[in-house]
């Protein structure tokens, strides 16, 4: 059974009566536990439709339906919990709180979340010690290297422990090292935890972590295929 | 998202901009500084007339000529001159005012004193009974420091002398003795029978600055009138007070043949009566100092605001992030309505401590200039009343960019560069 699916979205902009089209008509579907990259060049409809299925945006037209239901009948504010609680983000710029430190950063989503406040502590430093952050727990955010935040970020979106994660180009302003410190924390909460992750990347080999790559091209859906020799989870040890 | 964690979130928010979060509350702070001090000080002012009032005895009636003020815009007396001999003559009969112990007429008004080559522009205060004796000192509880009072029969005989005021004495006669000097009051010469001792003010009137002479002198020699500022009546205790106000009353309106009250040419005034208008004068005075005071509050408000604002605008991202992990709007508003109030009522806080701290210094102050008269009250209900304006201006001010704020879509918030 399909944990995401999209039939027919597109999204049009209308910026002082000139109509601008982000996406045609797309329809695809995701499984539980998928592993997906979506490529494509600046301004093919990447970011836009992260939004949309990351209930950040909605879409002009079509159907879009999170884990069974249809999102369209949800108000603002059950939006708002849905993402708290089975969407975590990740951004290409990190996004995090200045002058905050490392466990607030990643304490953040709890504040608005129903987790009872006894379990913040322990849920907070497991998703730190999951990115492999626990010594530096206190120290401010600015303190830290690029692949740090971004881990940090990564640890943020892990905390209420979501069932999907929408990745932006995570790895787009790191180093080559962190990029793959990166890519090697996301596959791994993929197999070994489970999570459904969606990537955007414009990068071929950052793609082929995925088990499927779906391409757009101004606005519209190209291909979706398979990843026929995916990266081994071994090969980036090296 | 808990009350607790909203309130914690705001703070480090303001945290993070600690200089600007200060000098955005100092609109707040002058504001609230000047209403406390405003309404302190009010306090202060309306304490020492009520003081001042029971020094001239509780028990004291001031029969004033003309018709009674009835408010701001009263300024033209008629009638002043309806206070005459007559009247007095008719007040002292017993059976007219039973209950008076003491009646005095009084005269004052401007004079220029002149001894040798010295002068001194004084007020002449014509007082004393043509019966009793000791009448002024006994009603305005006074003493002579050299010589004394003069007595009924200076009155009577309208004789030229003169008590002097102790700044008086100095500024004619320096360190040398008065007694027996002759001083011109006018082109009239007085002989000085006393001094006063330097005592201040003593109910509204200021004995230093003042010479003392028979009401029958002053009003035939100086004024050159016949008609009284004043007749002061005392009750025999505080209970008899209304009763002679009324027998006052009746016997100058029959004296006078007036049968419509409203046209009466004189007023009686109880101590009870001063203080209570005086009271209104201060009053409305502190009121409209604290209107003016609080237009600083309101462009404080319009401070906060325009930061709030600017803050908003600047920490779109954060929102952005906030709305993407889960916070909706109501969490954003109340994130952000939280720090405008926040900063208010610090500025409201520390306007209170500087106000009050201000207005005793200045309490120290006045104290020592009035002799000890002067006391410093903790203005309570403007402490109060200065929190409550304070949080109001960050509610009010603050609802407009907090409402931004939550408005933000979370997509443009996080593109925003």
């Amino acid at each position: 059974m399909s944990f995401l699916t999209v039939q027919n979205i597109s999204k049009r902009y209308e910026n002082e009566g000139v109509v601008t089209s982000a996406l045609g008509s797309i329809s695809f579907s995701v499984r539980k536990g998928e592993f997906i990259a979506v490529m494509g060049p600046s301004g093919s409809g990447k970011s836009t439709l992260l939004h949309i299925l990351g209930l950040l945006d909605d879409a002009s037209s079509g159907r879009y339906e999170f884990d069974g239901i249809e999102v369209a009948s949800y108000t603002e504010n059950e939006k708002a919990e849905i993402r708290n609680k089975k969407i975590g983000f990740v951004f290409q710029s990190f996004n995090l709180l200045p002058k905050t430190s490392v466990y607030e950063n990643v304490r953040l989503p709890l504040l608005y979340s129903s987790i009872p406040q006894t379990e913040w502590g322990k849920k907070t430093k497991d998703a730190i010690s999951a990115v492999d952050l626990s010594d530096r727990i206190f120290h401010e955010s600015s303190q830290l290297s690029g692949g740090e935040k971004q881990r940090v970020a990564i640890a943020r979106a892990l905390v209420t422990g979501p069932e999907v994660i929408f990745a932006d180009e995570p790895t787009g302003n790191l180093d080559s090292v962190s990029g793959k410190t990166i890519m090697k924390i996301l596959r791994d909460l993929n197999e070994k935890k489970g999570h459904t992750i969606l990537l955007i990347t414009h990068e071929t080999y950052t793609a082929e972590h995925a088990e499927r790559i779906i391409r757009l091209k101004d606005g519209n859906l190209k291909s979706d295929i398979k990843v026929t020799r995916r990266f081994r989870a071994e090969e980036f040890i090296k | 998202m808990l009350f607790r964690h909203q309130l914690k979130t705001a703070f480090t928010g303001l945290k993070t901009n600690k200089s600007r979060s200060v000098l955005t509350i100092l609109g707040i702070v002058i504001g609230i500084t000047a209403i406390i001090l405003i309404m302190s000080l009010g306090q202060g002012a309306q304490k020492l007339i009520l003081s001042q009032v029971e020094g001239l005895g509780s028990n004291t009636i001031a029969i004033i000529p003309g018709r009674e003020p009835k408010g701001p815009s009263d300024f033209a007396n008629i009638f002043l001159d309806s206070l005459k001999e007559r009247d007095l003559e008719i007040l002292k009969s017993k059976s007219n005012l039973p209950y008076a112990r003491d009646i005095m007429p009084v005269v004052f008004g401007p004079a220029r004193l002149s001894y040798g080559s010295e002068t001194y522009q004084s007020t002449v205060f014509g007082g004393g009974s043509a019966e009793q004796e000791n009448l002024i000192a006994r009603m305005f509880d006074l003493e002579t420091e050299t010589g004394e009072f003069f007595g009924a029969s200076d009155v009577q005989s309208k004789s030229s002398v003169a008590i002097i005021g102790s700044k008086v004495k100095k500024e004619l006669f320096g360190n040398f003795s008065a007694l027996g000097e002759k001083v011109k009051i006018g082109n009239h010469s007085f002989r000085v029978v006393g001094t006063l001792p330097s005592k201040g003010q003593v109910s509204f009137f200021n004995f230093d600055e003042m010479v003392i002479v028979p009401y029958t002198t002053a009003g035939q020699y100086i004024l050159g009138r016949k008609h009284f500022d004043r007749i002061i009546v005392t009750a025999e205790d505080e209970t008899k007070i209304d009763q002679t106000v009324r027998d006052i009353t009746s016997a100058l309106r029959q004296s006078h043949n007036i049968t419509d009250p409203s046209k009466d040419d004189f007023f009686v005034e109880t101590q009870a009566d001063l203080a209570e208008r005086l009271g209104t004068i201060t009053s409305v005075l502190t009121a409209f100092l604290t209107a003016v005071a609080s237009i600083s509050l309101f462009v404080g408000g319009i401070g906060i605001m325009n930061i709030m604002l600017v803050s908003v605008t600047e920490r779109t991202r954060e929102i952005g992030l906030r709305k993407a992990v889960g916070a909706t709007m109501k969490d954003i508003l109340t994130q952000f309505l939280l720090e405008s109030i926040i900063l208010t009522l610090v500025g409201g806080v520390i306007g209170i401590i500087a106000g009050t701290t201000l207005s005793f210094v200045l309490s120290l102050i006045l104290s020592a200039q009035l002799g000890n008269a002067w006391e410093f009250t903790f203005p309570v209900q403007a402490a109060v009343l200065g929190l409550v304006v304070s949080a109001s201006v960050g509610l009010v001010f603050g609802i407009y960019p907090a409402r931004i704020a939550s408005k933000k879509s979370p997509i443009e918030a996080l593109r925003y560069e």
